[in-house]
């Protein structure tokens, strides 16, 4: 199968803008196309991840952007994967183009999120594990984020001082990245100030919600062949995997694990498989990474990916933190855009700006966060509900 | 005196002796199920169901805890002034699966131990005009290990 190559790539900066989605969606698919030296008349084919809190029009992303672009005719998809539905969505557009049925898709994800916590979708539904979890436990995202946390403090001896210092790390990285929300570079001492929101972690420790919107431009090799003033990259593997019965592992946004008593949990836990069957793909492993883009919803996370992406073994993540190897002119920096906790989460579009910042890495755009010589990167994320997202990106 | 009913029907009972979850079990295969959610089994290597209503066992072991400062959006009946509460992770051996709860009223986090036994207790969450509404927690027992 031919490769698939990105041409493009843009986005909207994050904040908490208050506008309608679609309008961030429109500035980085303009972006995107601009970065690729193409215009909306080129595009065969959009694929777009949906936001579950802008109402049917959220629900129906790649119509909606479509038509805020200027209708052009052209099929779109619209798909819903939580924070993998803009890997989803790539995944859409890069097998339209495998299968030689298109040669330019534009891939968006735009989200206008609220204040604070996530809550369900309105109603009266305790058959939906998403409200149950909310109405019997109030357990909210950070609950979870706590649990883990807490989980690989008594597992490896993880410290709160370790946390902090993945906060200090990622704000050092994000600092001079235009498209981030916070550009703040954090002390442990301003961090441990920070109110504690889900014991062992500080509001700090967690990721904010935010508005925002990326956009990607996939092409067929040989289009992209034909751009000789541009400088494509290859999609080396998209893996949208998701969990193998019995999940013994809590997801959100789950209040109980699958059983294990009618058949034996898988080898290879969920989170290793997304990454497991990206670099199967991609015949690469671990060691060949440049960079890698983890999903740090909270710090304690971004040190669970470590290990789940292979860079070390279980309980070394810390080591590896301290040993600056995942800080930018390390061995493999880690979020060398800030990650989440420079951006906070805009759920369609996160997925996708993890991609936008391995392939401006790669091109050697990032200026001041520039990652040395950069080759090969992962972008790596979950979604609730059992979304995996694993891309990886070459040149 | 106001009548105690459950936050949300079918997930747990009281009616023979200490309280206990209600899930569904699988008569092929075994799996247990909570909540019962669907009628047939979902493990992809059995043909078995309908699922068995099964009381779960009524305590484990500690796997993880945290707790929560803030009030959690609607549905989540919090009070004013809100109350914060910590929840449990708990692994329970037979069943080979983790159950979240609430903590247990004045549970101290701070003296919480990794495998400790936990406990289920039902508790009230809200009280309204009609009704105390309850529903299951885990409360700390005996210090293993």
């Amino acid at each position: 199968m031919s490769d698939v190559q990105i041409l493009g790539v843009g986005m909207h900066p994050w904040g908490k803008w208050g506008r309608n989605f679609a309008e961030y969606a429109v500035v980085a698919a303009r972006a995107a196309l601009a970065d690729a030296g193409l215009s909306l008349g080129d595009v065969q084919f959009l694929a777009a991840g949906n936001t579950m809190r802008n109402g049917y029009p959220g629900y129906v992303a790649g119509s909606t952007i479509a038509q805020a672009l200027g209708w052009s005719g052209i099929p779109v998809s619209s798909s819903y994967a939580a924070c993998a539905s803009g890997a989803v969505a790539l995944d859409a557009a890069r097998a339209r183009i495998q299968a030689g049925k298109a040669d330019v898709a534009l891939v968006v994800g735009a989200d206008t999120a609220p204040k604070g916590f996530f809550g369900p979708l309105p109603g009266d539904r305790p058959e939906d594990p998403d409200w149950l979890r909310f109405r019997l436990l109030g357990a909210t995202n950070p609950t979870y984020f706590g649990l883990y946390a807490r989980r690989r403090m008594e597992r490896f001896g993880a410290t709160a001082k370790d946390f902090a210092a993945v906060k200090v790390k990622n704000s050092r990285h994000g600092a001079s990245n235009p498209n981030a929300r916070y550009r703040k570079v954090f002390t442990e001492d301003e961090i441990a100030e920070s109110p504690v929101v889900a014991e062992p972690l500080r509001l700090v420790d967690i990721c904010a919600t935010s508005d925002g919107a990326a956009a990607v431009v996939l092409t067929s090799a040989e289009f992209a062949a034909r751009q000789s003033d541009r400088r494509p990259v290859t999609v080396a593997a998209v893996s949208t995997v998701t969990p193998t019965y019995p999940n013994t592992d809590l997801d959100l946004p789950d209040i109980a694990t699958d059983s294990g008593v009618g058949a034996p949990p898988h080898a290879r836990p969920f989170r290793d498989a997304i990454a497991h069957v990206a670099y199967e793909e991609a015949g690469l492993g671990p060691e060949d990474l440049s960079c890698a883009e983890v999903y740090d919803l909270s710090t304690a996370l971004e040190l669970d990916w470590y290990e789940n992406i292979g860079l070390c073994g279980p309980g070394e993540a810390e080591a590896l933190l301290h040993s600056g190897a995942t800080t930018l002119g390390g061995r493999v920096p880690v979020n060398p855009s800030g990650g989440l906790a420079c951006f906070g989460e805009a759920i369609p579009a996160q997925a996708l700006a993890q991609v936008c910042e391995i392939v401006t890495q790669l091109r050697g755009d990032a200026g001041e966060r520039q990652v040395e010589d950069a080759t090969v990167g992962l972008a790596i994320n979950q979604g609730l509900f059992g979304h995996g997202s694993c891309v990886i990106v070459t040149r | 005196m106001k009548p105690r009913v459950p936050v949300v029907d079918g997930l747990f009972t009281e009616d023979a002796g200490p309280p206990a979850l209600l899930g569904g079990r699988c008569p092929r295969c075994g799996s247990v199920f909570f909540p019962k959610q669907w009628s047939f089994c979902r493990n992809p290597h059995c043909d078995g169901g309908p699922l068995d209503d099964t009381p779960l066992s009524t305590r484990g072991r500690l796997w993880s805890w945290t707790d929560n400062r803030y009030a959690p959006p609607p549905p989540y009946p919090a009070g004013d002034p809100f109350e914060p509460y910590g929840v449990a992770a708990v692994e329970l051996d037979a069943e080979q699966m983790i159950v979240l709860g609430q903590l247990a009223r004045g549970t101290d986090i701070g003296r919480l131990q990794l495998g400790q036994e936990m406990e289920l207790v039902v508790e009230p969450l809200f009280e309204d005009d009609d009704a105390v509404h309850t529903v299951w927690k885990w409360r700390a027992g005996s210090v293993t290990g």
